[in-house]
């Protein structure tokens, strides 16, 4: 089953433009890597599956995203209970400067969940569910920013779920982290991706290779080549794709 | 190579300099009042002189309980009117004005620091003691009409410093909020706001040391009866209105007590940077 179609996307910053007549489907609960140059226009797509291009100013979109079978880019679409059900991970960790259990209460308060013991409980299990609960359950009170990067990125992967999302979007989570977190985080996502859809965009081929089930290659805001993971890096079709993994360009 | 070497050294003895004037100001005029205030608050005795209701020079009666109370009651006042509005013209600057709306808005708000208190004075007098006269009776000479005059005042200085703390804040914070599904509004108070708190809480001590220690402004609206501001509608003294009212003809014991509200004044001041001092550190520690 696919999560997300995306038909025939195209997508401008002011007159340039970054995504060019994008074709795609992202299969639900597998893992799926964006690879590419800088600049290439992966985080680009990942943004507009969750909308978040709209915070871009001068940003224009045309085509579809169906996301359940509707076009998500409608106007019609309210972008906050699509991103309740499409959470995001940012390159940088961004806990917000409050406790670590407010950090994580903040989603559910936002979608109203209000009673104590129901926040407790979400609060607990995605913590569990993000590998943090047993480092952080002694000071769920402490501020946030005084856990290490992993930590905090690990946080803000317990804040994305404890909203239930369907999909997990993550915007080169590992790019500000050190090789123990970045394992960390990677082993992670290898476990939620039986949950979740994710899809994560990523500068680092091996991390593609250990984590992601489907690859997609992107170059200059097209699609070059999108396969299983597998494939893609044993037998790539397309030349560049090729010269792109062999690391001859990016 | 040596000739740069020595006007290295020179620079740093200028810059050095220039560094000594600040802190030598602050001391002399700490020796200056402590000294100058010292031989009244002798006379008169500290607790009495704190504690004393009535200021009557003629009788050699100084006591400035009603002037503490005064500058504590418009003070109070201006904060409660000044602050929420300037730090909700904050938000609005930084999270909602358009921007061809915000080059007109923030000079605006800029000018006003610009203004001389005394002209703040006049607009007090000219306006608003007769509107609160009209509104609420009485002569309209009132601590209702210092506090609204002192919580102008105050503006610029709380939006500009909370504005500047506010987009102080990484935009990852209000990224964060709006991909968990959270509106602007909702990111904006509930994230963004808390996150510039230590920021805005020194536009609340700014603001609040340039209340209490204005005194041209105040002078011309409050009436100046030095009594207790026991409603929003009496006429009040402040600790600065009673030095500047009197200074010019007072003698011997009556001037030195005028040094001493200011020696009073000033530790007020001291007090106030103290605990903010210690509720930042307080804050820095969580």
């Amino acid at each position: 089953m696919s999560q997300f179609r995306i038909q025939n996307l195209n997508l401008y910053y002011g007159s340039f433009q970054a995504l060019k007549g994008v074709n795609l489907d992202i299969p639900e609960r597998r893992a799926t890597a964006f690879i590419g140059p800088s600049g290439c226009g992966k985080s680009t797509l990942l943004k507009t599956l969750n909308r978040m291009t709209d915070l871009v100013e001068d940003c224009r979109v045309e085509g579809k995203v169906l996301f359940d079978g509707k076009n998500i880019l409608s106007r019609l679409t309210d972008v906050n209970t699509l991103r309740r059900r499409v959470g995001m991970v940012f390159q940088k960790p961004n806990p917000f400067p409050m406790s670590i259990y407010e950090n994580i209460a903040f989603g559910p308060r936002t979608h109203g969940v209000r009673k104590k013991e129901e926040l407790d409980e979400l609060v607990e299990r995605s913590l569990t569910e993000a590998a943090l609960w047993g480092e952080v359950k002694d000071r769920l009170r402490k501020s946030a920013l005084g856990l290490s990067g992993g930590q905090q990125q690990r946080l803000c992967i317990a804040r994305a779920l404890a909203v239930q999302p369907e999909v997990l979007l993550m915007d080169e989570p590992t790019s500000a982290l050190d090789p123990i977190s970045t394992a960390r985080i990677e082993e992670l996502v290898l476990g939620l991706k039986r949950e979740y859809t994710v899809v994560m965009v990523t500068h680092h081929m091996q991390q593609a290779k250990r984590v992601s089930d489907r690859t997609v290659f992107f170059l200059l805001g097209e699609v070059v080549e999108a396969g299983d993971t597998e494939r893609l890096f044993s037998s790539p079709q397309d030349a560049r794709t090729g010269d792109y993994i062999n690391g001859r360009f990016g | 190579m040596r000739r740069g070497q020595t006007f290295e050294r020179l620079m740093q003895t200028v810059f050095f300099l220039c560094a000594c004037v600040a802190v030598a100001s602050v001391i002399l005029i700490c020796i200056f009042l402590f000294s100058g205030g010292a031989p009244a608050l002798k006379e008169i005795g500290v607790l009495r002189f704190l504690t004393g209701r009535r200021w009557e020079p003629g009788r050699e009666t100084f006591g400035v309980l009603t002037m503490i109370a005064g500058s504590f009651a418009v003070t109070l006042g201006a904060v409660l009117l000044g602050v929420p509005v300037g730090i909700l013209t904050a938000v609005y600057l930084s999270f909602f004005c358009p921007p061809k709306l915000r080059r007109v808005l923030r000079p605006a708000v800029d000018l006003l620091a610009g203004i001389p208190s005394v002209v703040y004075g006049f607009f007090g007098l000219t306006v608003l003691v007769p509107a609160v006269r009209r509104l609420f009776g009485g002569s309209g000479y009132s601590v209702l009409a210092v506090s609204a005059v002192l919580a102008i005042m105050i503006l610029p200085t709380v939006v500009s410093v909370s504005e500047s703390s506010l987009s102080a804040v990484g935009d990852g914070y209000y990224e964060g909020a709006r991909a968990l599904g959270a509106g602007h509004e909702r990111s904006v108070f509930r994230v963004m706001l808390p996150a510039a708190r230590s920021g805005i809480s020194a536009a609340v001590t700014l603001g609040l040391g340039r209340a209490i220690g204005e005194s041209m402004a105040v002078v011309m609206v409050a009436g100046n009866q030095a009594i207790f501001p026991k409603s929003l509608l009496v006429g009040t003294r402040t600790l600065t209105s009673n030095i500047v009212l009197e200074m010019g003809y007072a003698a011997d014991l009556h001037a030195d007590a005028l040094i001493a509200t200011g020696v009073v004044l000033f530790v007020i001041v001291m007090l106030n940077n103290l605990i903010f001092a210690l509720l930042r550190r307080r804050r820095m520690k969580k």
